[in-house]
């Protein structure tokens, strides 16, 4: 009890190296040389930034949305899209809001301050009809107006949703990048099945790569969201879900679980580093050279409830000082594996789990408070 | 210990260790201090509250009253109270939480000084509390007192089932209070998504508590919607078609039906996560079998309907609202009700826009997300009726209206908002992050809480015989207003800068000012329910002064209006005869409003029942029983209850008559009484002047 109460990670120090000691290679190159592309203007994130402002002046600024820009280094919004998925989204959105608001929302507004205004009680020169309660002009107008909208974004939603629906493949000229990831409580795992190695708490990409992901849970559901790349979709035990992004460009975005799972829920955060293709095979290697092994005993520790600072500290050789994992030799049958494991019950719940069950046998009986949750307060 | 061995402990799981300061007694770290005082001050506060309530019963003798007159009465206008009591009782417990929650973001960077564990009971309760205790059984109250009145009914159908519903809503309330003091409640959050709240995760009772609270709130709800529909269909005085019938009526009637058909799904998903969590069944778990994704179905199945439960009856009292206090007949009636049967229809046809992110494909997600969207165009044709009500009319910036007002404007914004998530494409951005949030406190506050607030101001003169002071509902109003706005509005940026709902910390310094302002706004809202309770105290005290015994102190359109306030129990002593719509409306302008019958009968009316405190108390303890796997409690109470209902099949001597002797009294007592005031101007409303009596004029005033 009391061990680790808000172990609260950053993802990944901003300027910090990758972490390994002899690391050739930085992530802060590859994150500070790119700046945020929104303009400046109402900055929330309280800091100075040397901007170049707006590489792409024309990114679309609606006034309130800019507070969604970036803070630091981390692009926190699909209003901020680093790819081609959360640009796409922002579009979508800024032109369904902007529906909305001029031909629903501004003429209530108006409309109805002016009837308030104008026939108050005691207001002489406007009419007042008691007993008026139909117009047919009215109705049909009435019933019209919504129609005409609904149809209207019928179609646009219907088009994006097939435009940027998450399992559609990104058209490319480049083989996608596979991606297995695995949601653990309270970490993600990302494996790079053709590469041989896997992370936590950092999801390296080649820019301009599409990334073809599938998704899968060792406990609950979990919901992985990397806003500034797009879609967020759910991983659930025994089930595989995809997901499809891409990275436009190199720098840091949040990585979140979205779905409520626990103590560390609010940990299970990571980064998502879009990098040159060639400082990503360099960051492969480097995992491979330096990486500790994904193996049992280390996806033992994995399986565990705990946050990644917690499973640094069971881990017996870290491995990187960043707050981050690196494996190698991971395989591409560990996914498949963790799937089928899940689905037919006991061998990789975690084992503070197993625990419980094992006291239950047959069934249920537990302690009344203990639960496996209480642990990390 | 096994399962079996457990349940055989006459104290099942219960232990010292369920008590809320146990935990801080034996390990004081700084973190269990601060939570372990905060869960005993909550806990204490229930426990004082109960204790003082007892003792000031006990003194003033008022036990024997309370029963007969309260606790076990029939009377649908009783019940009605009693469930507004409990609504606001409840809403107390939910908005300091909600505050609780607030604070703890506004500090949450870094870190806060709540522990993730008691967060995550707080979001659960706020939510369960919130939806099933303060709007369920505030809506619910509303409709009990007023529906019957407006179709000129003495009564609802069945008086005795609606007494259980209440005390079978009670009860589940009372479990979740009782959660504070001893043990934890769920941390799944208000819809409990399994495999987390299954036994292997979540091995507490946590869940448990939540799964019978809501079991017993969901089986009160079926109840109730049966009731209502059943009396709308059968008790409506002559003349009252259903074309007649106050739009608030077809509101309450097209809330029953939802009720009907939407609450069942719940009572399913509740009883079979309650047979995987005791029985060791798999349902919803991983594995053998298990599929979790029927919970989000048979869940949501329930979940989109309740949205429109909660709305449409505060639709319904915005549409009395705006029609009486512009002085003018509702436009567009016929539409009106065509377009609440459309959203009954489509409320049923939408709930898979809860888990677009769950993987379906692109064509299942556009063709739900489009059905989604076909409800803004019944709800839009609502708002444009609502202005033409206001077109042509005469304004009054009354208390209610002003809810009224706040209403149209914010829930346009909460409606688009909600278009905007019905989009798939845009809901795999900011699902599940705190836009969500923003986006159905932004319906649910100013859509049900606001119109149920509303309701109140407006009806409590008919339910208590004295106005509320205006000046207090007022400052109350604003705060409601602009302190939903100040709470909720950032969470709409703070949702699309990333950050994910029910997070008890975050590492992003730029979310600070906006949680700050989300704080501020928070304890506006607080300022505002405590201004209620203040409004409520000091009217109490100025009752004499604002009296409205005659009936009608707005000049109401509508049949609870001509009646005497508080009207007697039978409601009406001549059932009224019925000829078109805004009836009151057209006696008045007849000449006919306070008619004199030639003679009076005797009335039939139900006897008070212990039923529903008995069944409540009943349905309270199986519950406790079964949380705390306390064996001897589940059978006994189990058995009790089905014995109770076997007995109470044989009772036959179940109504009393009110003899015509007696109705002849009161009722001439009352016509004297409206003989004597004097009516007044709508000028004079908030005046003392205001007896109940209004003046009869109608003057059109052309272009
Ligand atoms: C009156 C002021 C209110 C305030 C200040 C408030 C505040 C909050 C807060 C802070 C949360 C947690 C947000 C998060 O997960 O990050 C929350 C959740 C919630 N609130 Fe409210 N709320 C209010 C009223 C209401 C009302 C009237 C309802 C419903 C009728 C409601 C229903 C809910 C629900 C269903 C949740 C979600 C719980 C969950 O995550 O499972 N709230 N509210
Ligand atoms: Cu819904």
């Amino acid at each position: 009890m009391g061990v680790t109460r808000h172990i609260i990670y950053r993802h990944v120090g901003p300027d910090g190296p990758l972490g390994f000691p002899n690391s050739p290679t930085t992530f802060s190159e590859a994150a500070t040389s790119q700046e945020c592309t929104m303009m400046t203007i109402g900055d929330p994130c309280g800091r100075m930034r040397r901007s170049k402002a707006a590489t792409s002046g024309s990114s679309v600024c609606v006034s309130a949305l800019m507070l969604a820009g970036c803070s630091g280094d981390t692009h926190l919004s699909f209003l901020d899209p680093q790819g081609p998925v959360a640009s796409g989204q922002r579009w979508h959105f800024v032109e369904s809001l902007a529906v909305l608001l001029v031909f629903v929302a501004i003429p209530v507004f108006v409309l109805t301050a002016w009837f308030l205004w104008r026939y108050r009680y005691g207001a002489k020169s406007s009419r007042y009809t008691p007993k008026w309660n139909y117009s047919a002009l009215l109705e049909i107008a009435s019933w019209a107006g919504p129609v005409v909208i609904v149809v209207l974004l019928g179609i646009i939603v219907w088009r994006a949703t097939h435009a940027l629906d998450p399992y559609k493949p990104l058209a490319s000229d480049q083989p996608a990048l596979r991606l297995q990831i695995i949601g653990y409580d309270w970490k993600w795992l990302f494996i790079y099945p053709d590469q041989g190695i896997a992370s936590i708490g950092v999801l390296a990409l080649p820019v301009g790569r599409p990334v073809a992901i599938q998704l899968t849970s060792a406990t609950v559901m979990q919901s992985l969201h990397i806003p500034a790349l797009g879609s967020q979709i759910y991983a659930m035990g025994g089930m595989v879900t995809q997901l499809h992004l891409q990275a436009d460009r190199p720098g840091r975005s949040l990585g979140e679980n979205n779905m409520y799972n626990g103590n560390g829920f609010h940990q299970q955060r990571f980064s998502a580093v879009a990098m040159t293709p060639e400082r990503f095979s360099a960051w492969v290697d480097e995992v491979h050279l330096h990486g500790i092994a994904l193996n049992d005993q280390s996806l033992k520790h994995i399986s565990q409830r705990s946050t990644r600072a917690e499973l640094i500290a069971a881990l017996s050789q870290p491995g990187a000082s960043d707050g981050n994992i690196y494996f190698k030799g991971a395989t591409d049958a560990l996914f498949s594996t963790v799937v089928k494991a899940t689905k037919s019950g006991t061998p990789v719940a975690p084992a503070s789990v197993r625990q419980e069950f094992a006291n239950r046998a047959p069934l249920a009986a537990r302690k009344p408070t203990e639960s496996a949750t209480d642990k990390v307060q | 210990m096994s399962f079996a061995e457990q349940f055989q402990h006459p104290l099942g799981r219960l232990s010292l260790e369920s008590l809320p300061f146990w935990q801080m007694l034996n390990d004081p770290t700084r973190g269990n201090v601060i939570n372990g005082v905060i869960g005993t001050a909550a806990a204490l506060m229930v426990v004082i509250g109960t204790l003082v309530t007892i003792a000031m019963i006990t003194k003033y003798r008022k036990w024997s009253v309370l029963w007969s007159q309260w606790l076990t009465s029939p009377d649908h206008k009783k019940i009605g109270i009693m469930y507004v009591v409990l609504a606001l009782v409840m809403l107390i417990r939910a908005l300091m939480e909600a505050l609780l929650m607030r604070a703890q973001q506004a500090f949450g960077l870094e870190g806060g000084f709540l522990s993730p564990d008691h967060f995550a009971q707080l979001f659960s309760t706020h939510g369960t509390i919130m939806i099933f205790f303060v709007a369920m059984p505030f809506l619910t109250g509303i409709i009990n007192y007023v529906m019957p009145l407006q179709i000129g009914a003495r009564d609802v159908s069945f008086p005795v089932l609606n007494s259980i519903s209440f005390w079978l809503t009670a009860a589940g309330a009372a479990l979740v209070m009782i959660s504070l003091c001893i043990g934890k409640f769920s941390t799944g959050g208000w819809f409990g998504y399994p495999p987390y709240t299954e036994a292997s995760f979540s091995p507490g009772v946590g869940p448990d508590y939540w799964i019978w609270a809501l079991t017993l709130a969901s089986l009160a709800s079926t109840f109730s919607g049966i009731n209502f529909a059943v009396t709308i269909y059968k008790k409506r005085a002559p003349g009252m078609k259903l074309m007649v019938m106050p739009l608030f009526t077809w509101t309450a009637l097209c809330t029953s039906i939802i009720m009907i058909f939407a609450m069942p799904p719940l009572t399913v998903a509740m009883a079979q996560l309650a047979l995987d969590r005791y029985l060791g069944f798999h349902f919803f778990t991983n594995e053998l079998g298990g599929n979790m994704m029927n919970f989000a179905n048979l869940f949501w199945l329930f979940g989109h309907p309740e949205v429109y439960i909660l709305v449409l009856p505060s639709f319904g009292v915005y549409s009395e609202l705006i029609s009486t206090f512009s002085g003018k007949s509702l436009f567009g009636y016929r539409s009106m009700v065509i377009a609440t049967m459309a959203i009954v229809a489509l409320s049923f046809a939408v709930w898979m826009h809860h888990f677009f992110t769950m993987g379906q494909s692109a064509n299942i997600n556009a063709v739900f997300g489009i059905a989604s969207m076909l409800i803004g165009i019944p709800t839009g044709v609502k708002i444009y009726d609502w202005m033409w009500t206001i077109f042509r009319g005469r304004v009054r910036f009354t208390v209610p209206m002003i809810y009224s007002i706040g209403f149209i404007y914010l829930f346009v914004l909460g409606g688009i908002t909600g278009i905007l998530l019905a989009s798939p494409t845009i809901d795999y951005q900011v699902h599940n992050t705190v836009f969500l949030v923003a986006h159905f406190h932004n319906v649910a506050i100013p859509g049900a809480l606001f119109g149920l607030l509303a309701g109140y101001h407006f009806w409590f003169p008919k339910a208590f015989g004295f106005r509320l002071n205006e000046r207090m509902g007022k400052v109350s109003a604003f705060c409601w207003i602009f302190g939903f706005m100040l709470a909720f509005f950032p969470l709409y940026a703070l949702g699309l800068m990333g950050l994910p709902r029910r997070s008890v910390a975050y590492t992003e310094p730029s979310y600070v000012p906006l949680e700050i302002a989300a704080f501020l706004g928070a304890i506006l809202l607080t300022v505002a329910l405590v201004t209620l309770v203040v409004q409520l105290w000091v009217s109490i005290k100025q009752r004499d002064k604002n009296r409205v015994f005659a009936g009608d102190p707005w000049d109401g359109r509508s049949l609870e209006w001509s009646v005497s306030a508080p009207p007697p129990e039978y409601n009406f002593a001549v059932i009224p005869v019925v000829t078109g719509r805004d009836a009151f409306t057209l006696a008045k302008e007849g000449g006919k409003a306070y008619p004199l019958p030639e003679s009076y009968t005797d009335i039939e009316m139900p006897k008070n029942s212990v039923m529903g405190p008995v069944l409540g108390a009943i349905g309270f303890a199986l519950a406790f029983g079964l949380v705390w796997h306390i064996l001897w409690m589940v059978i006994l109470f189990f058995v009790a209850a089905v014995v109770t209902m076997i007995v109470y099949g044989f009772a036959r001597d179940t109504t009393r008559i009110v003899p015509a002797q007696q109705v002849q009294q009161e009722h001439r007592r009352w016509l004297d009484a409206v003989a004597a005031a004097t009516g007044i101007s709508r000028a004079d409303e908030y005046q003392s002047a205001n007896q109940g009596l209004a003046e009869m004029t109608i003057h059109e005033v052309p272009a």
